[in-house]
């Protein structure tokens, strides 16, 4: 409602989230690393046994790149809605913090980097361990680090969207079923998008998982990306319209 | 007691707030005198969270003006929150965190250096009686404890003002003595309470001022005996039909004793100046008991927002 009076009044919401994380770190990284390291590894060698090699790279290494940002998706947007909404709407924990000077704006911004933040832990571990696999080539690996952050904002503020709509849990359902299941099949996770059909292609292209993608790929082969400007930008950019969006919607819902 | 002229902690001014068409407040005027207790009082429903979330800018109003500590709600409501602790009507602890971290997480909300929160949070548990719960987990405190906890939380900024949401709704009759006392040693120092209840007694025990209001309106202000004095005749006796006897008949014959009766399922009540003949008729009825008392702050309400439930 009115102008920020705490100056970054962010930070301490997203160092309240931290230190609940903290507190269960160790098992929140393994729970995480798992899931998908196993369809990595499984998929990769299993299924990669039987594929040529794709752009000069083994499958395995194709599909690396991929399960770095799909992890990395799909940690923020668990943060987003799952874990934010406990906080919205089942703890009032928001509520407890509108009391104080901090605004809601401090509030959906501190989600929105601490969502970002636990993607980035995610797409880390992944990283540790496709580095130590050999999956990797050359230096430009530690730029893959900011294309993760921002995966992970742009999901992060997508996911509050939807936190800002949900009357409970079970909406959520929609979210991957609708949005995250299907994007994360045309955007060059498992398979380059030129296996579908054009119209297909393109779609997928504009979404925010294939500009994630389309960052990271190249860089774990050791190559810049192509159109990097663009695919930063348009991360930025969805990041940037989608908080507002959410904070839009979630004012209408706690503020009325 | 305010010095005299010193301006109020919190000033109303003709505040509306509709909802979907309905009126939840409606032309609400008040104002609070600092290092007082003032009590909003009423039926569920009547308004009162709402005319709190108005208070702490967390909606806006249609029309009508707040002034919070000299801030104006909702432009300044962050600035004005800075010196304001809030007690909720249902508690939002943070169950992952010990009784200490919920104080230092919160402490941090308001901008507070943590070596600064740490070194109040000894004499922060010891207020709210939990000295020997620094450490414990939130799942193993009773109501009682939240509550306190709760409390405690909401002075982490040493607050000029404190608004209480029916802070002591839900717990048993010692934890809300407690409470009540704690809430007396805050207001002896200085700090200025605004409390929603619909416990009259906890009304009559602490408010120096009170209003009552229904949908949305005042229907009544002063000071807990000034209201008594007022509204209400001085004395009641309740009247019991729990033996066989038959109050109808008694009612008809007693009317003319008191002021005022009203009946209520098997009791009736004789509101009056002058008990002495109703009592000498009643000793003489049988099949009925009875109860004399003075009147308190529940008759008023009652005699104010009527008898029917209220959903």
């Amino acid at each position: 409602m009115s102008s920020a009076v705490i100056p970054l009044g962010w930070l301490p919401v997203w160092r309240r989230n931290f230190l609940v994380w903290r507190k269960l770190a160790l098992p929140s990284i393994l729970g995480n690393l798992a899931d998908p390291l196993i369809y990595m590894l499984g998929l990769g060698y299993g299924l990669g046994a039987m594929l040529p090699s794709i752009d000069g790279q083994p499958y395995v290494a194709f599909l690396a790149a991929g399960t770095v940002c799909a992890s990395t998706m799909n940690a923020a947007t668990f943060e987003a809605l799952y874990s934010s909404f406990s906080r919205m709407h089942v703890q009032k924990t928001w509520d407890a913090i509108l009391n104080t000077p901090l605004g809601l704006t401090d509030v959906v911004a501190g989600e929105l980097f601490w969502a970002a933040t636990k993607s980035f832990f995610s797409g880390c571990a992944i990283l540790v361990v496709i580095a130590a696999l050999g999956l990797t080539n050359g230096p430009l690996l530690f730029w893959v680090l900011p294309a993760v952050v921002l995966t992970g904002l742009a999901f992060a503020a997508l996911g509050l969207i939807w936190n800002a709509l949900a009357p409970s849990y079970d909406f959520f359902m929609y979210y991957f079923t609708l949005f995250i299941t299907p994007m994360t099949l045309i955007s060059g996770v498992f398979f380059p998008t030129d296996q579908l059909p054009g119209w297909l292609a393109t779609i997928g292209a504009w979404l925010p998982l294939a500009q994630g993608v389309a960052l990271v790929r190249p860089l774990l082969a050791g190559q810049v990306p192509a159109d990097a400007l663009i695919h930063i930008m348009a991360l930025l950019v969805t990041t940037g319209v989608a908080f507002a969006i959410a904070l839009r919607l979630t004012r209408r819902r706690l503020l009325k | 007691m305010a010095t005299l002229g010193s301006p109020p902690a919190l000033a109303i001014t003709e505040l509306r707030k509709t909802y979907a068409g309905t009126a939840v407040v409606d032309g609400l005027s008040f104002a609070v005198e600092p290092g007082t207790c003032f009590g909003l009082l009423g039926p569920n429903g009547a308004g009162k969270t709402t005319t709190l979330r108005l208070c702490l800018g967390l909606t806006a109003p249609d029309s009508g003006r707040i002034v919070l500590n000299g801030h104006a709600i909702p432009d300044d409501a962050q600035t004005a929150r800075a010196r304001v602790g809030v007690v909720p009507q249902f508690d939002n602890l943070d169950p992952d965190f010990t009784c200490s971290e919920n104080l230092l997480v919160f402490g941090r909300y308001f901008g507070i250096a943590d070596t600064d929160i740490r070194a109040r949070i000894p004499q922060l548990l010891e207020f709210a009686s939990l000295g020997s719960k620094a450490d414990a987990r939130l799942a193993t405190l009773s109501g009682g404890m939240k509550r306190r906890l709760t409390l405690a939380r909401a002075l982490v900024n040493n607050p000029d003002v404190v608004f209480l949401d029916e802070p002591t709704t839900g717990l048993d009759p010692q934890a809300r003595h407690l409470i009540w006392e704690r809430l007396k040693k805050l207001k002896a120092a200085g700090k200025t309470l605004i409390l929603t209840t619909h416990f009259m007694d906890e009304a009559e025990r602490l408010c120096d001022r009170l209003i009552v209001i229904d949908h949305g309106r005042k229907i009544a202000e002063g000071s807990p005996r000034q209201l008594i004095a007022e509204h209400i005749e001085p004395q009641v006796v309740e009247v019991y039909d729990e033996a066989g006897g038959d109050l109808p008949a008694f009612v008809d014959g007693a009317r003319a004793l008191a002021d005022r009766v009203e009946t209520s399922g098997e009791t009736a009540f004789f509101y009056c100046r002058e008990p002495h003949e109703l009592l000498a008729r009643l000793a003489a009825a049988p099949g009925l008991r009875y109860v004399h008392r003075a009147s308190n702050l529940e008759d008023v309400f009652i005699k104010l927002t009527g008898r029917e439930l209220r959903d």
